[in-house]
């Protein structure tokens, strides 16, 4: 009788990399859902767009560097990468925006250094960052959430997201809560009464606390089932908390608090969702930690005293560049050696 | 003696994996019905093949030596049944690469009668190194798998001091059941083969690791042991996590320590052995047996009735098989050892040695054919595993680039090849098939220098031999030529004339002694000059 040989071991555990990725889409799913509730019909049209964009440009790629389609689109990273971008984007952007954001997400940042593995850095956020810089009028101004400045975006609106501008569509917009910190305690204003302008809820961003809380739950939901592992949230959260604090401590009404560092703007989607993206970030434990603490601190630098409103997308670039030395300098030590 | 009281230490890593053992724990042990023709290859053990002591067509009975270790690091091999020496051939033997390796074929007469002489050894209880001696003379190695001589790990070296033995039970690999079987039916044998065990290494201590999923095997061994107290031997229930049962793992969780990396447990004061080992030391002190058979366990969706066969080395895995009821329509793969270290074979016709502890015959849904490959995305999830602490995927990474500096540097040499890393791999990488290929191409690199400076060394050895010999040649010239001088000097012409002569004579004489000397030196002292003579005296 002859059978069929394999090399060791023979045994493999069930998850795959399209599994793995499949289940951070559907950890997105509740706090997209939030997003689209509070904002409208917008988030979905970016979705909608972002993913048949990044989708597009994937297989181009591929096709352009001979490699087989089905297992690579099949592996569903493309989609996650497009689903950070769209919720990352402003709702309603018009499909240019996100198909620059898309093709250098996808083709530049990912498929020229070597596809999926390879990238050094996060394709949603070089994306993102890319338009930031280009776009920043379009990136600023972000649809005001429901019941405020007038009624939601309706069908017209979408029609201008084909049509080609956001200036064509003159719906309601709003600067984001921490645009407006950073402009309003520039100018000298106190905090207490920055934060009681109507964009702001009960502790963040009207809509966006809500949205963000539904996000750590989906990021929870990841730790969970082993997905992600806890060090980069943990140390992205505890460096924001503590610097944030600090700086609040001495000066209330000059800083915000560590509460509304991480429940406002991205620092929920981004511990949980963006800074985890295995590829770029660091890998050991204690390398982990470190990358995440990093973050935390250069999002906090870049909030406070920073040109951009919110410096998640900076912060994780900004770390994935020394995302290997980190690695070199973290080996965990080795089973009958000595400390490293 | 309590089982939860004393502490256990963790290792890092390790995997929580479905036992699967009932399916083969449900049945006694039985024999196979003895086979007709036994392979026996010499090299069952790590260290030299034996060397074969009977010839073709020798009648031989069970128990007798048919090759005898060749060197310190080997084991002896003998009859596991009587019957006449057919062949010594090649045949193929249960190893990865499938090739062949020289075997006795012995062909069975069915009377299975034993060799005289076994039992009438001395009662009296022998001192550590006749203790030593006998394990050796019966060709006992380590039956955990990697069958290494159990009297060298026996024989520390005076410079060590032991402090205990650790029998190891873990058993941690899915699937194989043979030492759970052994412990539940052997249990005070293998307490007796601790005893001597403890006596040839000089220590008192003794701790027994048995996992939490073989209650019964617990039971068993505290049993025997109320029944016969040795207050220096404890029995321990360990978690059950893969791999638990590799050595430095079991001690790691026995003991708190460490082996050094590179080192050996007894460098910690520390000797494993396994608990089939023990069994073995017990049969040969006692009823002066050899090691010809062991527990074996015959599982899988792939065979009809799983179960354990106490076995005959050398017996056809395929016969292992028709006796645990054959093949099921199932049958997919074929593996010597556990689901996670074994290796698959392509065909049955092999016979089982003495490392063989399980023949697992899958179907394609216990162990599925692995899915594509796909890039690492450094998920890290190799690194939570690994029983080692090392980066599996930093690793992969510079395997794959060949890059054996770094892959050094990752301290690949650390990698126990356990498995885990590519157990838990999303991309489907066989991380652990790159770790054997750099290991591989290290030592072959390190070959080829040892090569090429042994070459170095020799070319600079003949250009100093060359050199030596042509300053002889030169200081004979100058002699001769100065008592040329000398002669012709002479008053008395006659007389210098016949000096003259002599001396030449003398010379002459001297010399051809000399280059007579230079040329019948003895063959082993030449040095080799052509590309074939360095070809016959480099490898023996």
């Amino acid at each position: 009788m002859r059978f069929k040989t394999a090399s060791t071991p023979h045994l493999s555990s069930p998850d795959t990399v399209s599994i793995l990725m499949r289940r951070v889409l559907w950890a997105l799913i509740p706090g997209t859902a939030v997003l689209t509730a509070f904002f409208g019909i917008g988030v979905l049209s970016n979705l909608v767009l972002a993913i048949t964009l990044c989708l597009t440009f994937e297989s181009a790629s591929l096709a352009l560097r001979h490699r087989p389609l089905r297992p690579f689109l099949s592996d569903y990273s493309v989609v996650v990468t497009a689903w950070l971008l769209a919720v990352a984007l402003p709702p309603l952007s018009p499909w240019w925006l996100i198909a620059v954001a898309a093709g250098f997400a996808v083709v530049v940042a990912k498929h020229l250094y070597g596809g999926l593995g390879y990238n050094p850095f996060n394709p949603a956020m070089v994306g993102y960052v890319v338009v930031l810089i280009a776009y920043p009028a379009e990136l600023t101004s972000w649809v005001a959430p429901l019941g405020l400045n007038g009624p939601p975006p309706t069908m017209e609106a979408l029609a201008s997201v084909l049509g080609g501008g956001a200036a064509e569509w003159d719906g309601a917009t709003a600067a984001t809560v921490l645009d407006l910190v950073r402009t309003e305690t520039g100018r000298g204003r106190m905090l207490s009464e920055i934060t009681m302008l109507p964009v702001f809820g009960w502790f963040g961003g009207r809509g966006w606390e809500w949205a963000n809380l539904a996000f750590l739950a989906g990021g929870l939901w990841l730790l969970q089932r082993g997905v992600i592992q806890w060090q980069i949230p943990a140390g992205m959260l505890a460096s924001l908390c503590l610097l944030s604090g600090v700086f609040w401590m001495v000066d209330p009404e000059g800083f915000a608090t560590p509460l509304f560092h991480v429940i406002g703007g991205a620092t929920l989607l981004g511990a949980f969702f963006i800074a985890t993206d295995p590829v770029s970030a660091a890998t050991t434990p204690r390398g982990r930690i470190l990358y995440g603490m990093g973050i935390g601190i250069l999002t906090y630098v870049i909030r406070a005293w920073g040109g951009y409103p919110d410096g998640v997308a900076f912060a994780v670039l900004l770390m994935n560049a020394v995302a290997p030395t980190l690695d070199y300098y973290t080996q965990p030590r080795v089973f009958g050696h000595g400390e490293r | 003696m309590s089982r939860s009281d004393p502490p256990l230490w963790r290792f890092h890593g390790g995997l929580k994996l479905s036992g699967h053992k009932s399916e083969s724990t449900g049945l006694p042990v039985t024999e196979p019905p003895l086979p007709q023709r036994l392979i026996l290859p010499l090299q069952q053990h790590i260290g030299r093949p034996a060397e074969p002591c009977v010839s073709v067509g020798t009648r031989v009975l069970k128990g007798q030596l048919l090759a005898a270790a060749d060197g310190y690091i080997s084991a002896s091999l003998h009859a596991p049944t009587s019957g006449l020496v057919e062949s010594i051939e090649m045949r193929p033997i249960p190893h990865p690469s499938g090739l062949s390796a020289p075997s006795v074929v012995l062909r069975s007469d069915g009377e299975d009668q034993w060799i005289d002489g076994l039992t009438d050894q001395d009662s009296a209880p022998l001192d550590a190194i006749a203790l030593r001696h006998r394990v050796r003379a019966a060709g006992i190695v380590g039956l955990g798998g990697a069958a290494f001589p159990a009297a060298v790990k026996l024989n520390p070296g005076p410079q060590r001091i032991l402090e205990q033995l650790i029998l190891n039970g873990a058993e941690c690999e899915p699937y194989i059941s043979c030492d759970d079987m052994l412990m539940r039916e052997r249990a005070a044998d293998i307490l007796s083969g601790a005893g001597l065990l403890c006596r040839a290494l000089g220590v008192a201590r003794c701790l027994i690791g048995i996992e939490d999923n073989k209650p019964e095997a617990l039971a068993a061994l505290e049993a025997a042991l109320a029944a016969s107290p040795n207050p220096g031997v404890e029995v321990r229930r360990v978690p059950t996590i893969y791999p638990t049962g590799g050595e430095k793992q079991l001690i790691r969780v026995l003991t708190g320590k460490e082996v050094p990396a590179h080192g050996i447990p007894a460098e910690i004061g520390i000797v494993c052995h396994n608990v089939g080992t023990a069994l073995a030391v017990h049969e040969a002190m006692t009823l002066g047996r050899p090691l010809i058979s062991r527990y074996i366990t015959v599982t899988g969706q792939g065979v009809a009735t799983p179960r354990n066969l106490e076995v005959r080395f050398g017996t056809p895995v395929s016969e292992l098989v028709a006796a645990c009821g054959g093949y099921t329509e199932r049958a997919d793969r074929l593996i010597i050892g556990g689901p996670m270290m074994g290796f698959a074979l392509a065909t049955d016709e092999v016979p089982v040695v003495k490392g063989s502890n399980c023949i697992l015959v899958a179907s394609n849904q216990e162990l599925p054919q692995p899915g594509p490959v796909m890039p690492c995305i450094r998920c890290g999830a190799c690194t939570e595993v690994c029983p080692a602490g090392l980066l599996p995927q930093q690793l992969y990474w510079y395997a794959r680039a060949r890059d054996f500096d770094k892959v050094q540097d990752y301290s690949v040499f650390d990698c126990i090849e356990c498995g885990c890393c590519a157990t838990v791999c999303p991309s489907r990488i066989p991380l652990v098939q790159y770790y054997r290929y750099a290991k591989t191409a290290i030592w072959a690199q390190e070959r080829e220098k040892e090569k090429a400076d042994l070459a170095r060394q020799r070319h600079q050895f003949r250009l100093e031999r060359q050199d030596r010999e042509k300053n002889e040649r030169a200081a004979r010239m100058s002699k001769k030529r100065a008592a040329l001088e000398v002669s012709d000097t002479g008053s008395d012409s006659k007389k210098a004339a016949i000096e003259a002569a002599l001396a030449r004579a003398r010379a002459k004489k001297a010399g051809v002694r000399s280059d007579a000397s230079s040329t019948a030196a003895p063959e082993s002292a030449r040095i080799p000059e052509t590309a074939d003579d360095r070809a016959r005296t480099e490898k023996p």
